[in-house]
């Protein structure tokens, strides 16, 4: 078992007059080498959740788990540590930095390391060639189409060369022939053994044949999981 | 290490170029940083120059002066005081000076006229400054008239114009021979304006002034060392009003750089969410924008230094010379000698580049110890 997550519940401004708790005690797990979706209508947590499990915020209560190793008490320190070497992110409005280009904000994520600059230019040439953007290399990301955006997204959520790919709302700005095409990527990245968490109300997700296991939220609460 | 060093050059790459994305905004700041730092460095480099200047034009001046006092107010000296003087221990050399001001109504201008020391002049010419030559438009061989206190008048040929190079002290310094200055004040033979004393033993100096005090009780000595710490406290003072004069852009750019810093936009927070979010630790977020600070001040300091470094000693301080100089009417034109003091550097540096670092950093720590999540949200 790849992620375990055990009672977990997320409360945003605890103690206030606008308490809310956007998760309920989820039980449920993620098998390694598999493409997961998180199903559910805006508001039910996916984004939440997704957020938890990839240690951009910490649970209220509750455990995760990720192979042997229990994340969800981990200081900040630790956390950025597993981010960095086990997550990679596609947000849903991609989060690409403007002003930068494709090259540059794919190579972001891995300036912390120190690499050598030859070996992180490879790594990143590598991707821009297998997604097909190896032209726009040098392009200003404000310049690019929404699919274009969205493999650069995924480019930069590879090069640490990460263990889980969480995407939330991948196909959200993208057109159906996009989303499919998004699909395919997925699934490449799954046989190339990659696991891959996708948080989706779009049929096209998670209908796709791609998508192994199935879960659906509804108000913070797991109400089916599929296999 | 090597991989520490990259990772740093791989941050300062992604400052330079949020710095030049934000291109508009970075050089509006860099323009009034550089512009304060300017001011107030031309000012501390200007005063201490003076300073400095003062201090070495003294060098050789008497260690003691000796004034005569009658109801508080100065009087002439008379000769016989020499005498006296003449018996304490420690006095080497001593000498009556006659000098005073002299008011042009012509230029509305004070000059001092002094004796010309060892230098015989002929009774009827003088040697004159830099600064009364240029205000009344004189050259060699032209004639200045001067009326006496008794009303007469005299005319003294330009005989020879006092070095640029002393213009500071010499500006408005007028040389006769000491009849014609006994003649054009109506000073009696037998007295002196002044005495000047000469003191082997440096550190005996205190103790000539206060014997002389003991045995001549009408007489005030003034030291040398007194004289520069009066020069010291006019620049100080100077330098003072100055600093409460900028006191109001200083204000304006402390609240332009802290709102800069302190208030962050909510790209710049989404920015430090994305970073943390793809991998970067909080220290790496805080290493970037250190460096961001860091540019904009450094750079911001070094060129603001250069430029008063040129205004002071290639312009002559052209911006604050009237509040500066101090002089009525006679501004001397001199070229000051280039001293950079390194306790006044780090001062400046103390006061303008540092809380500037730390308003940009405080901000910054504060969001990226926030969850990714909640910051981007």
């Amino acid at each position: 078992m790849l992620i375990q997550l055990t009672d977990v519940r997320k409360v945003f401004n605890q103690g206030k007059a606008n308490e809310f708790c956007a998760i309920q005690g989820i039980t449920t797990h993620f098998e390694a080498n598999q493409v997961s979706c998180l199903k559910g209508a805006s508001g039910s947590g996916k984004t939440t959740l997704m957020s938890l499990i990839g240690c951009l915020s910490r649970p209220t209560s509750g455990r995760i788990q990720l192979g042997d190793r229990v994340i969800s008490g981990l200081p900040e320190r630790f956390l950025t540590e597993v981010r960095r070497h086990t997550f990679g992110f596609i947000f849903q409005r991609f989060n690409l930095i403007p002003g930068l280009s494709v090259l540059e904000n794919i190579m972001l994520p891995a300036y912390p390391q120190g690499l050598p600059y030859k070996n992180l230019k490879a790594r990143a040439d590598r991707l821009l060639d297998q997604f097909a953007l190896a032209n726009k290399s040098d392009n200003m990301v404000e310049w690019l189409s929404g699919g274009e955006s969205q493999r650069v997204a995924i480019c930069r959520a590879l090069i640490n060369e990460p263990q889980i790919l969480i995407a939330d709302e991948p196909t959200a700005n993208l057109d159906s022939q996009l989303s499919a095409e998004f699909m395919g990527l997925i699934d490449e990245l799954r046989k190339a053994g990659k696991s891959v968490l996708i948080s989706s109300h779009d049929p096209a997700v998670f209908e796709s044949n791609v998508i192994d296991r199935l879960v659906e939220l509804h108000d913070g609460c797991v109400v089916s999981e599929d296999v | 290490m090597i991989s520490f060093l990259r990772k740093h050059k791989y941050l300062i790459d992604y400052t330079l170029s949020t710095l030049v994305r934000n291109k508009g905004k970075s050089f509006a700041l860099l323009t009034v940083y550089t512009l304060i730092i300017f001011m107030l460095a031309s000012v501390m480099l200007f005063t201490h120059a003076l300073r400095k200047e003062a201090v070495s034009m003294l060098e050789n001046s008497p260690e003691i002066i000796v004034q005569r006092l009658q109801a508080g107010r100065n009087a002439l000296v008379p000769e016989e005081y020499l005498q006296k003087i003449g018996k304490l221990r420690g006095v080497t050399q001593k000498s009556g000076r006659l000098w005073g001001y002299y008011y042009d109504p012509a230029v509305k201008a004070n000059y001092t006229v002094m004796t010309a020391g060892q230098a015989s002049l002929p009774i009827t010419e003088i040697i004159i400054g830099a600064g009364i030559a240029r205000t009344r438009g004189l050259s060699l061989g032209d004639y200045l008239t001067l009326r006496s206190q008794s009303g007469e008048a005299y005319s003294f040929k330009v005989s020879k114009l006092l070095d640029r190079k002393s213009e500071l002290v010499t500006t408005d310094l007028l040389l006769m021979s000491p009849l014609a200055f006994r003649r054009l004040f109506d000073i009696p033979e037998g007295f002196y304006s002044d005495l000047v004393l000469s003191v082997r033993n440096p550190r005996e100096v205190r103790k000539v002034a206060e014997k002389l005090v003991l045995l001549l009780p009408d007489s005030r000595p003034i030291l040398r060392e007194e004289i520069l710490r009066t020069y010291d406290s006019v620049f100080s003072w100077r330098q003072g009003v100055i600093f409460v004069l900028l006191m109001g852009s200083i204000l304006a750019f402390v609240i332009f750089a802290w709102d800069k810093a302190s208030g962050l936009s909510a790209e710049e927070r989404r920015e430090i969410g994305i970073l943390k979010a793809v991998g970067w630790e909080t220290s790496d977020v805080m290493r970037m924008k250190f460096w961001e600070g860091a540019i904009i001040s450094l750079v911001a300091f070094l060129l603001g230094y250069l430029a008063a470094y040129a205004h002071v000693f290639f312009a002559s301080a052209g911006l604050f010379e009237s509040v500066l100089k101090g002089w009525a009417v006679l501004y001397p034109r001199f070229q000051l000698t280039p001293i950079v003091d390194g306790l006044q550097l780090a001062t400046l540096f103390f006061f303008t580049v540092l809380p500037y670092i730390l308003a940009t950093i405080i901000p910054v720590w504060r969001t990226s110890i926030t969850d990714p999540d909640a910051v981007m949200r």
